[in-house]
C-alpha cells in the first residue's frame, strides 16, 4: 500500500538525517566497500589518502593492515602511522589500534582499515567500529574499508552461499551514518587472477582459497549483493534528496512489520530476514517479546538480550510485552501498533504439546490475526534441535517445599486413617485432591504433581479394597483412581499456573508501583539532595542494589566525586568510565559492549538539554538484568534525568532572579545617589564661583556661604549615610556591644541634631532607672539621628517632637513621634524598603534613612515600626531585647 | 591670645590652609608640616605651644608621633579624625593625646578645643573650687553644692567628679576614668561608668535627662563642660 503524500515523519527524519550529516563538528566517514578480501579496498583507500595529503590535507595511519600485499605496504611508507597499542591478553601481546592516542594527535583524516573487527578485551570498546563513533564524534573524519560479508542484515545469506560463518559483524546503520561509500569493484576472474598472481594471499593459502572461499560462484554472488547493497544506498540517499526537495514519488509505505523475538537461536534470522524485507517494503517494523510467566536461565537471557539488541541495532523499534498466551499478546500490540504483517518462526513443537495447548501456535495466531497478515519463516533445521526443549517448571521448588509436600500427605492420610469408619474409601480422594490444590496453591508445581501422585498411591493401598495392598478388586475404583490421578495432575498444574502468573502480575504490579513512587516523589522533593536520595533509594530497593549519581558541574564537566547521597564508592579507575559515559553520552560498563571490564553499569542521564550526569549500578547478585528490569531500569534513569535537569533550571532561574533584582538595586542606587551628590556640589561650586567672581554685598555674601555650609553638612550626612549601608550590605557589621544607658543615647542624638531641629520642641519621657543594655552606642546613635532627620526634613517648623522611652515586658521601648503629615497608610512597612521616598516628597533625601535604620536595629536583635498617630503625625517604635543585666557596679576602693 | 606657636600636620593642602587662616585669625602663629616625620622634628624644633595632629598621615601612624612626643614634652596635643574611627580616637587620647575633632568641624568647634587643650590640669593639692552653670565644688574640703542645696556623693562619684574637673574640658576616655578611679583592672567595665555618671547626672544637672555638665562622647568617653557665657557649647 503506497501513498503519494509525504509522510510528515518520514520527512522529519529525512531533514534530521541530512542535519546529522551536517551536525556540530561531527566527522564524515567514507568507506571503502567491497564484496571479499583482494578486491584493493585498502589500497584504494590509501592512494586517495595521498592524494588528499598532497592536497594539504593531515592524514595519519589509524590501523591498515596490509596482509604482507607488497603494493600496499609501499603505499604506508610515507604516511604518519599512529603506533599500535600493544594489549596484554591471556600471556600473549597483541596489537590494537590506539584510540586514545589518535584523539590526542587530532589528526583531521584518519584511515581505519577492517570496520568489522572486534578488539582485544582490555580496551575501551569491543568493536572497532564502536572506536570509529567516538573518532567521528570528536570531529575527525575517518576512512574505512569493509567487505559486504560483514554487513549485518547480509550475514545470514552471505553464510548460505559460501557456507562461512561470519562473526564480525557491523549494524546496518553504519553504513546508513556513512557520508561516502566507494564500491571497489572487481570482476570475479579479475580477482581469481589476481589471486593467483599471489596478490591477494601468500602462496600457501592460495590453493586453499581458490577452492573454497575464492570460488567463482562465490565470488559472483558476493559481488552482486555488494552491488545491490550500494544501489540500495543510492537509492535511499536519493529518496532523502527527494523528499527534503519535496518531489513527488513513491513515498514509504504503510506498511508496518512484526517480528516475534524469543531467546532462541531462530529469532536472530527472524530479525535479519524481517529487516530485510522492511527495507525493501519502506516499512517500520517492530520486534516483540512476550515476557511469558517463564522464567529464564542465564543463558537464555543472553541470547535473549542479544536479540532485542540485534533488533534495535538493525533500527527496528523493541517492544516487551507480557502475557500468558502468547498469541493474544501478539495480537494485542499488533493492533495497538497498527501492525501489518507478523512474522513468526517455523514451530517445533511435537503435534502432542500443540494440541495440549489448544491447537498450534501457527495455527491459532492466524486464526486469530483478522486483517494481518502472517509470515511463517524457516528456522535453520540445524539450530531448530537446540530449541526442543519442555518448558521448564519455575520458580524450582526448594527440596524443604517437597518435604512439606509429603508432611500433608502423610497427615491428610492419618485423617482419613482416623475417619475412615465415618466417609467411607471413596471420599479420602476428596480429601486429597484438596490438599494436592492446596499444595499446589501455596507451595508449588512440583511438590503439587509429587503430592498427587503420593496421594494416589496412598489412597490405592491403604484405603481402596482391599486394603494394604496395590491390588484393585472393584473396576469402579480403578476408573476412579485413574480420573483421580489425571484430574489431580491437571488441576494441580493449572493451580500452580495460576498462582504463577499471579506472581508475575504481582512483580509487574511492584514494578509499576515503583516507578509511580520515583515520579511522585522526586517531583515532590524540594532539593536536589532530596531528589538524588531517593533516586538512589528507590533504585537500590527495586533492584538491589548500589547506587552512585554523578552530576554535571557548571563547567559542563563531569564532578569528580558523587553525590554523597550514593551508596556505591567509586574507585579513580571507575571514574575513568563515568567520565567516558558523560562525554559521549552512551552507556558502558559491566553488561554493555563498551568498558565491560568495569564493577559496575554506568548510564548516562540524558535530557534534551543534554546530559546533566551519570548514573552508576552495581546489583548485588552478578547477573545480567532481565529485559524488563533494564526498561525499568531506563524510565528510572530518563525520569531521573528530567528531575535534575528541573533542579538545575531551577537554580539557574533564581540566580538569574537575584541578578535581576542586584542589578535593579544598582541602577537606582547610581541614580538616586547621584543625584544627591551632585545637587550639593552643585550648591557649593556655584555659591562658591559667585563669591569668587562678584561683587556682593555681605548680606549676600553671608547667605550664599550659609548655603555652602548647609550643603557641606547635607553631603556629610549622605556619606555618613551611604558608609553605613556599605557596612550593612557588606554583611560585615561588626557590633561593638557594651552597656549603654538609653537616656544617655537619646541625649546625645538629640545633641547631633539640635541644630537641626532648632525649630521643634522637644519633649521628652524617659523612664528613669531603666536598665542598661548591650547595644552598639554609636550605631544605636545613627538610628536616632535618622529618625530625627526625617522629622527635620518632612515635618513643618513648630511642631513638637515627643520622644519617650519605657520597659516593656523583656524588652525596652523608645518611641519617636512627631506632629507632621505623617506616613501613606499602605506604607507603613515600605517605608523601611530601600530608596523608598514618600510620594510626593521635596526633591532631596535618598531613602535610605529608615532602611538603615531598620538594619541596625535587626542587628541588635530588636525591631523598629512605624504608625501613624490617631491625632496626626508618624511614629516609630524601636523595641530592644534585654539579654542580661550588668553586673552590679561596685564602689572604688579608694 | 597672640603671639602662641600652633604647628598644624595634616597631608590635605586644604585643612591646612583653613586651619592657618582660621588660627591666624585668632591670633596664633601657624606652622606647617605635611608628615610624621617632620612634625617630630618641627616639635623638637620650635616648641610650640599647641600641636593640631591629623591622625591619616601617609608615613607614620598618628598614634606613634604621640607616643614618641609624649616621651619628651607635654605639648597640648589635639588630633584630627573622621567617623567610625572610634577606636583611633581612643588610643590616640589614651596615649596622650588631649583632645579630639571629628572631621568636618565648624571653627567654633575647634577653637573651644584648643582653648581647652591648652589649660593646664589643675594641681591636686591646690584649693580650689570648682564652678559651673549652678554646680560647686570645693576641692579642699569636698563639699559640693548644686544651686545652692549641699549633695551628698559616695566616695567614687566624688573621685569621679573630681578627676573630671581635674580636667575640666578635656574629653576623658572610658579607660582613663576607669583606671583612675577603680584601677587598671577596671579598665574594660564600662557599665560602672554608666550607672556612675547616671547617678552624678541625677545629683547635680538640672535636667539629668539633658546633661549640660557631664556630657557624653559617643564611643569615646566623657567630658566635664564648664559653662561660661560667652563659650559656644559642643555641637
Amino acid at each position: 500500500m503506497t501513498e503519494h503524500r509525504p509522510d510528515p515523519d518520514a520527512l522529519l527524519a529525512a531533514v534530521q538525517r541530512e542535519e546529522s550529516r551536517q551536525q556540530r563538528g561531527r566527522g564524515k566517514l567514507k568507506i571503502f566497500f567491497g564484496a571479499t578480501a583482494g578486491v584493493g579496498k585498502t589500497y584504494a583507500m590509501l592512494e586517495a589518502a595521498h592524494q588528499v595529503n598532497e592536497k594539504g590535507v593531515d592524514v595519519v595511519v589509524g590501523y591498515v593492515e596490509t596482509h604482507k600485499r607488497a603494493e600496499t605496504e609501499a603505499l604506508l611508507a610515507t604516511l604518519e602511522i599512529i603506533p599500535r597499542k600493544q594489549v596484554e591478553y591471556r600471556g600473549t601481546t597483541l596489537e590494537e589500534m590506539d584510540l586514545d592516542a589518535i584523539l590526542a594527535r587530532k589528526p583531521e583524516l584518519v584511515l581505519v582499515d577492517e570496520l568489522a573487527h572486534t578488539n582485544v578485551p582490555g580496551v575501551r570498546h569491543s568493536k572497532r567500529f564502536q572506536d570509529v563513533l567516538e573518532l567521528l564524534d570528536a570531529g575527525i573524519n575517518v576512512w574505512t574499508t569493509v567487505n559486504v560479508q560483514h554487513v549485518e542484515s547480509r550475514a545470514d545469506t552471505v553464510r548460505q552461499i559460501t557456507g562461512i560463518t561470519v562473526h564480525e559483524t557491523i549494524p546496518d546503520s553504519l553504513l546508513e551514518l556513512a557520508d561516502e561509500i566507494e564500491l571497489i569493484d572487481l570482476s570475479p576472474e579479475e580477482l581469481r587472477k589476481r589471486l593467483f598472481e599471489g596478490k591477494v594471499y601468500t602462496a600457501e593459502r592460495v590453493e586453499t582459497a581458490s577452492k573454497n572461499f575464492f570460488r567463482s560462484g562465490n565470488l559472483t554472488a558476493l559481488r552482486e549483493m555488494a552491488l545491490r547493497l550500494t544501489a540500495e544506498r543510492v537509492d535511499h540517499q536519493l529518496q532523502d534528496y527527494m523528499q527534503i526537495k519535496q518531489i513527488a514519488g513513491p513515498w514509504k509505505s504503510a506498511d508496518r512489520l512484526m517480528v516475534a523475538v524469543s531467546p532462541s537461536p531462530l529469532s536472530e534470522r527472524l530479525i535479519r530476514w524481517t529487516r530485510r524485507v522492511a527495507y525493501n517494503l519502506e516499512a517500520e517494523w517492530l520486534a516483540i517479546y512476550v515476557e511469558s510467566p517463564r522464567l529464564l536461565s542465564d543463558e537464555d537471557k543472553v541470547r535473549l538480550a542479544h536479540n532485542l539488541e540485534l533488533a534495535r541495532q538493525l533500527g527496528g523499534e523493541v517492544i516487551s510485552s507480557t502475557g500468558s498466551d502468547v498469541v493474544e499478546s501478539l495480537m494485542r500490540v499488533a493492533r495497538q501498533r497498527n501492525v501489518t504483517q507478523i512474522v513468526i518462526g517455523k514451530p517445533a513443537h511435537t503435534p502432542l504439546q500443540d494440541l495440549l495447548r489448544g491447537g498450534s501456535y501457527v495455527n491459532r495466531l492466524v486464526r486469530a490475526s483478522g486483517d494481518v497478515d502472517v509470515y511463517v519463516v524457516t528456522g535453520d533445521p540445524s539450530e531448530s534441535t537446540q530449541q526442543l526443549r519442555l518448558p521448564r517448571p519455575q520458580p524450582h521448588s526448594v527440596w524443604n517445599e517437597y518435604l512439606l509436600g509429603a508432611l500433608i500427605i502423610v497427615t491428610v492420610t492419618a485423617l482419613n486413617l482416623v475417619t475412615l469408619p465415618l466417609i467411607g474409601y471413596q471420599a479420602v480422594g476428596m480429601t486429597d485432591l484438596l490438599a494436592v490444590l492446596l499444595v499446589a496453591a501455596y507451595i508449588g508445581r512440583g511438590p503439587a504433581l509429587v503430592v498427587a501422585a503420593l496421594s494416589a498411591i496412598t489412597w490405592d493401598i491403604l484405603f481402596i479394597p482391599p486394603r494394604f495392598t496395590p491390588i484393585i478388586t472393584h473396576l469402579e475404583d480403578v476408573i476412579v483412581l485413574v480420573m483421580y490421578f489425571f484430574i489431580a495432575i491437571f488441576t494441580g498444574n493449572l493451580t500452580a499456573k495460576i498462582r504463577a502468573q499471579q506472581q508475575q502480575a504481582r512483580s509487574y504490579a511492584e514494578r509499576t508501583l515503583a516507578v509511580y513512587t520515583l515520579a511522585r516523589e522526586t517531583a515532590t522533593a524540594v532539593n536536589m539532595d532530596d531528589v538524588l536520595e531517593t533516586a538512589i533509594d528507590q533504585i537500590g530497593r527495586v533492584f538491589d542494589a548500589e547506587v552512585a549519581i554523578f552530576l554535571r558541574t557548571h563547567s559542563n564537566h563531569l564532578e569528580a566525586q558523587p553525590h554523597p547521597q550514593s551508596t556505591l564508592t567509586i574507585s579513580d579507575k571507575e571514574l575513568v568510565v563515568a567520565t567516558w559515559v558523560f562525554d559521549n553520552s552512551k552507556p558502558a560498563g559491566r553488561y554493555t559492549e563498551t568498558l565491560s571490564a568495569a564493577e559496575a553499569k554506568y548510564l548516562p542521564l540524558l535530557t534534551p538539554g543534554g546530559t546533566v550526569g551519570v548514573l552508576a549500578v552495581r546489583t548485588r547478585k552478578s547477573e545480567r538484568l532481565s529485559i524488563d528490569e533494564e526498561a525499568l531500569l531506563d524510565t528510572f534513569t530518563r525520569q531521573i534525568a528530567l528531575v535534575i535537569e528541573r533542579e538545575m533550571l531551577d537554580e539557574a532561574a533564581e540566580q538569574a532572579a537575584m541578578l535581576r533584582e542586584s542589578e535593579r538595586l544598582h541602577n537606582t542606587l547610581l541614580n538616586s545617589i547621584s543625584h544627591e551628590l551632585r545637587t550639593p556640589i552643585a550648591t557649593v561650586v556655584g555659591a562658591a564661583s559667585s563669591l569668587l567672581n562678584q561683587n556682593l554685598s555681605a548680606d549676600a555674601q553671608h547667605a550664599l556661604l550659609s548655603d555652602i555650609q548647609a550643603a557641606g553638612d547635607r553631603l556629610n550626612r549622605l556619606v555618613a549615610n551611604l558608609l553605613d549601608m556599605t557596612r550593612l550590605e557588606s554583611g560585615r557589621l561588626k557590633l561593638k556591644l557594651e552597656w549603654c544607658d538609653i537616656s544617655d543615647l537619646i541625649n546625645v542624638a538629640l545633641s547631633s541634631t539640635a541644630k537641626r531641629l532648632v525649630d521643634h520642641p522637644i519633649h521628652l519621657n524617659l523612664a528613669p532607672d531603666l536598665p542598661l543594655i548591650q547595644m552598639d552606642f554609636v550605631l544605636m546613635e545613627q538610628v536616632l539621628v535618622n529618625l530625627l532627620d526625617n522629622i527635620a526634613s518632612y515635618t513643618p517648623p513648630g511642631t513638637p517632637v515627643d520622644i519617650s522611652s519605657k520597659m516593656n515586658d523583656g524588652t525596652i521601648q523608645i518611641v519617636v513621634a512627631d506632629h507632621g503629615p505623617g506616613l501613606p497608610p499602605d506604607d507603613l512597612e515600605r517605608v523601611f524598603d530601600k530608596f523608598y521616598r514618600v510620594p510626593g516628597s521635596k526633591a532631596g533625601g535618598t531613602g535610605l534613612g529608615l532602611s538603615i535604620s531598620r538594619g541596625l536595629v535587626n542587628a541588635h536583635n530588636g525591631t523598629i515600626d512605624a504608625s501613624n498617630l490617631p491625632e496626626g503625625g508618624a511614629q516609630f517604635t524601636i523595641t530592644l531585647p534585654i539579654t542580661a543585666a550588668p553586673p552590679p557596679a561596685q564602689e572604688a576602693a579608694l | 591670645m597672640s603671639g602662641l606657636q600652633a604647628l598644624v600636620v595634616d597631608d590635605e593642602i586644604q585643612i591646612r590652609r583653613f586651619l592657618r587662616i582660621s588660627l591666624e585669625a585668632n591670633g596664633y602663629e601657624v606652622h606647617e608640616v605635611d608628615n610624621g616625620q617632620a612634625a617630630l622634628t618641627e616639635v623638637a624644633l620650635l616648641r610650640p605651644d599647641l600641636l593640631i595632629l591629623d591622625l591619616g598621615l601617609p608615613d607614620i601612624d598618628g598614634i606613634t608621633v604621640i607616643k614618641r612626643l609624649r616621651e619628651w614634652t607635654q605639648t597640648p596635643i589635639v588630633v584630627l579624625s573622621v567617623r567610625d574611627s572610634d577606636e583611633d580616637k581612643i588610643a590616640a587620647l589614651d596615649a596622650g593625646a588631649d583632645d579630639y575633632l571629628t572631621k568636618p568641624f565648624s571653627v567654633g568647634e575647634l577653637m573651644a578645643r584648643l582653648r581647652v587643650a591648652q589649660r593646664h590640669a589643675l594641681p591636686e593639692n591646690e584649693t580650689s573650687v570648682f564652678e559651673s552653670d549652678g554646680l560647686q565644688v570645693d576641692l579642699s574640703h569636698r563639699i559640693v553644692t548644686v544651686r545652692g542645696q549641699e549633695v551628698k556623693l559616695t566616695p567614687t562619684e566624688y573621685a569621679l567628679l573630681r578627676l573630671m574637673i581635674q580636667h575640666v574640658g578635656k574629653v576623658l576616655t572610658h579607660r582613663q576614668l576607669l583606671r583612675e578611679v577603680w584601677g587598671i583592672e577596671y579598665a574594660e567595665e564600662t557599665h560602672y561608668l554608666r550607672v556612675y555618671i547616671a547617678q552624678l547626672r541625677q545629683k547635680l544637672e538640672a535636667d539629668p535627662a539633658r546633661p549640660q555638665i557631664l556630657v557624653t562622647e559617643p564611643g569615646v568617653g566623657y567630658r566635664l563642660v564648664m559653662v561660661e557665657p560667652d563659650e559656644e557649647k559642643n555641637a
